[in-house]
């Protein structure tokens, strides 16, 4: 990890980022060990150094397309933890007033489209931004997150076929975490990498470390630098894990069939506690503002629980609106 | 007043509307340099240039999926897919995307697009090219549902669609766009769910959508002649349905036929039955008919397809059947 040549305010961004999508999720997790959640959530734990990394690298009115595991997305454009969990619990000041939950959170005041319960559905409405942008003439990008199981859909072929023969300016981020639910990518692909496919449209393709938030950041941001100049779409491809099963409660047994070990190997990698031992070794943060920077958060945690278990459920007549003007 | 067809009267429509919001935007397969499949965008190209009329590769998901993010961030897409079966193709992207966004994110967002695709059989289009898929999207609650019937009609309900802040699915009829119409100089936009008496009558109510209240009213032309007099009520749009116009007229006749293009099994005239049936009970002096497509695929050849397609004989007969 490339920590040296960073400024300590950029670590301590990134490390806040992460340590908040950290600790935001695993009391979304409490909440559903405790019976208090409906439905189920999708965690994004141990992805945290993707939406970092690729959202450090962004402007306050770009674009976000995001996906069934969007809470990091979310966390990292600054959305307000306290309505994404009162939305996650069903409340009446959630994002969506309680009516989409985990799996739906929109903040559109932070640029975020909507995460998307249909894989691959969100790829075209990114690139759709990302026309947008481009008939407007300003100088935003788009970003589509989605998983390497969203690459085998067609959506992800007719949005990047479109994109690089449009030049839009829009930067795909494939989050490898190896599994669609249960189906390993090496049993359903013929490639190692997923980001050699953007060889077929004729547009840049990366692979980077989805643990090393520095790695993540650089690449998007030149990815990102491309699209604003004009120059049009990447494909990144982070390798990553995560440390949950597809959703809350989802053992995730399969993930041992052929390497009992798999998941031990990726959490030594813990982007969150990497970023944080190699800050310590290049004495850019002492463990003092690591214990500030953790208490501070922990605060902002526990307000944001608290808030949402007091937050009232909405009224049933809320069923009946915002299905039109 | 003057002289226009229909696909004239479409594409008259887009270049009003363009003309006064640069956020409207065409896009769809063959829209540009072709001016559309159906002639319906003839010239837009020309005048508005590539980023403002799009030919989109043969992709109805992604270039779908495209216009739902044009319209979350400022535009007024119009998309139009090439033939109203193509909705399948598009299905996710109509159905659990744009149809959703408003409600799933609790009013933040809006959805301002709209999907022309055209409906009908008589074409020897045979069983994908030939549906008329109205009663499938009216199912779903999010999307607005337009079934225009002549020229004039077409033209100020689309001005109206792209106004609206919520996706439209307008659906224009295939055997309708090269058919000549008298309409006005000047079109105002027409309001959604609000129906409109083709033609007054009192002795049977005949509710009709898009190319079927033109028939209609050519089936109540030679039953006058017979001493029977037909009310046509053109719907205009399915969802919002305009439950008040239909019901009145009901009191008034007794007697109810509802003609629409979609097949007949949950179609729109079955929804429209069940809708007012409550309401009309006591007024009905016979039982409700409908005029619909067979439970079937389209077939291909014209004596296969002709037949079943509901046609003014069809009307007439099942008007004659209830009177």
């Amino acid at each position: 990890m490339k920590v040296k040549e960073y400024s300590k305010k950029q670590l301590t961004e990134f490390y806040e980022t992460m340590y908040r999508m950290r600790r935001f999720e695993e009391e979304v997790f409490e909440f559903y060990k405790q019976g208090l959640m409906p439905g189920l959530a999708h965690l994004y734990m141990g992805e945290e150094a993707i939406a970092t990394g690729v959202c450090a690298a962004l402007k306050n009115d770009d674009y976000i397309g995001s996906t069934h595991r969007g809470h990091g997305h979310l966390v990292a454009r600054g959305a307000d933890i306290k309505r994404m969990m009162a939305e996650i619990l069903g409340k009446k000041d959630g994002y969506s007033k309680g009516k989409g939950g985990s799996m739906h959170i929109m903040a559109l005041d932070k640029g975020i489209l909507g995460a998307n319960g249909i894989v691959g559905a969100e790829i075209p409405i990114a690139t759709g931004a990302a026309f947008s942008i481009k008939y407007r003439g300003t100088d935003q990008v788009a970003i589509s997150f989605f998983g390497e199981a969203a690459s085998n859909q067609g959506t992800f072929h007719e949005s990047l076929n479109m994109a690089s023969a449009w030049k839009l300016p829009v930067v795909y981020i494939i989050e490898n975490n190896l599994y669609g639910i249960s189906v390993d990518i090496r049993d359903v692909a013929n490639v190692v990498d997923i980001a050699d496919r953007a060889s077929a449209y004729g547009i840049p393709g990366v692979v980077v470390n989805g643990m090393d938030v520095t790695e993540v950041y650089e690449t998007a941001k030149k990815a990102i630098d491309r699209a604003r100049e004009g120059e049009g779409p990447t494909l990144i491809e982070c390798k990553t894990y995560r440390w949950q099963g597809h959703h809350v409660g989802d053992p995730a047994t399969y993930r041992a069939r052929k390497d009992v070990d798999e998941k031990e190997k990726w959490m030594k990698k813990c982007p969150v506690k990497c970023l944080k031992e190699a800050a310590a070794i290049y004495k850019k943060i002492s463990k003092k503002e690591f214990d500030q920077i953790e208490a501070k958060i922990e605060e902002e945690i526990q307000e944001a629980v608290q808030f949402a278990k007091e937050n009232p459920y909405p009224d049933v007549q809320e069923s009946y609106t915002d299905v039109f003007e | 007043m003057k002289t226009l067809t229909y696909a004239q009267a479409v594409c008259e429509a887009l270049d009003e509307e363009m003309a006064k919001d640069d956020k409207v935007v065409l896009l769809g397969e063959d829209v540009a340099f072709l001016g559309g499949n159906f002639k319906t965008s003839v010239g837009l190209y020309e005048k508005y240039g590539d980023l403002r009329v799009k030919d989109t590769p043969i992709s109805e998901a992604g270039f779908t999926g495209l216009a739902i993010g044009m319209a979350l961030t400022g535009l007024r897409p119009v998309v139009e897919l090439m033939f109203s079966d193509f909705l399948l193709v598009a299905a996710d992207q109509v159905i659990n995307q744009a149809a959703k966004i408003r409600y799933m994110s609790g009013g933040q967002a809006n959805v301002p697009m709209v999907i022309r695709t055209p409906i009908g059989a008589g074409r020897s289009s045979a069983a994908q090219h030939s549906q008329s898929m109205q009663a499938m999207v009216s199912h779903f609650p999010g999307l607005k549902v337009v079934v225009p019937s002549n020229a004039a009609e077409v033209k100020g309900l689309l001005k109206t669609a792209i106004r609206d802040n919520d996706p439209v699915i307008f659906f224009e009829h295939k055997m309708e766009y090269n058919k000549k119409f008298e309409i006005p100089d000047i079109v105002e936009p027409i309001p959604f769910g609000k129906a409109r008496i083709a033609r007054e009558g009192k002795d049977i109510t005949i509710v009709a959508t898009s190319s079927l209240v033109m028939k209609s009213e050519e089936a109540a032309e030679k039953l006058e002649k017979e001493g029977i007099s037909v009310e046509v009520i053109d719907l205009r749009t399915i969802v919002p349905f305009d439950k008040e116009t239909v019901i009145n007229s009901v009191k008034k006749t007794g007697k109810l036929v509802i003609a629409d293009e979609s097949y007949e099994r949950c179609g729109v005239a079955a929804e429209i039955a069940a809708e007012i049936f409550d309401e009309v009970f006591y007024y009905l002096d016979a039982p409700i008919g409908r005029v619909s497509t067979p439970n079937v695929p389209l077939p291909f050849s014209p004596a296969l397809e002709f037949p079943i397609i509901p046609s003014v004989d069809r009307i007439y007969n099942k008007i004659k059947e209830l009177i």
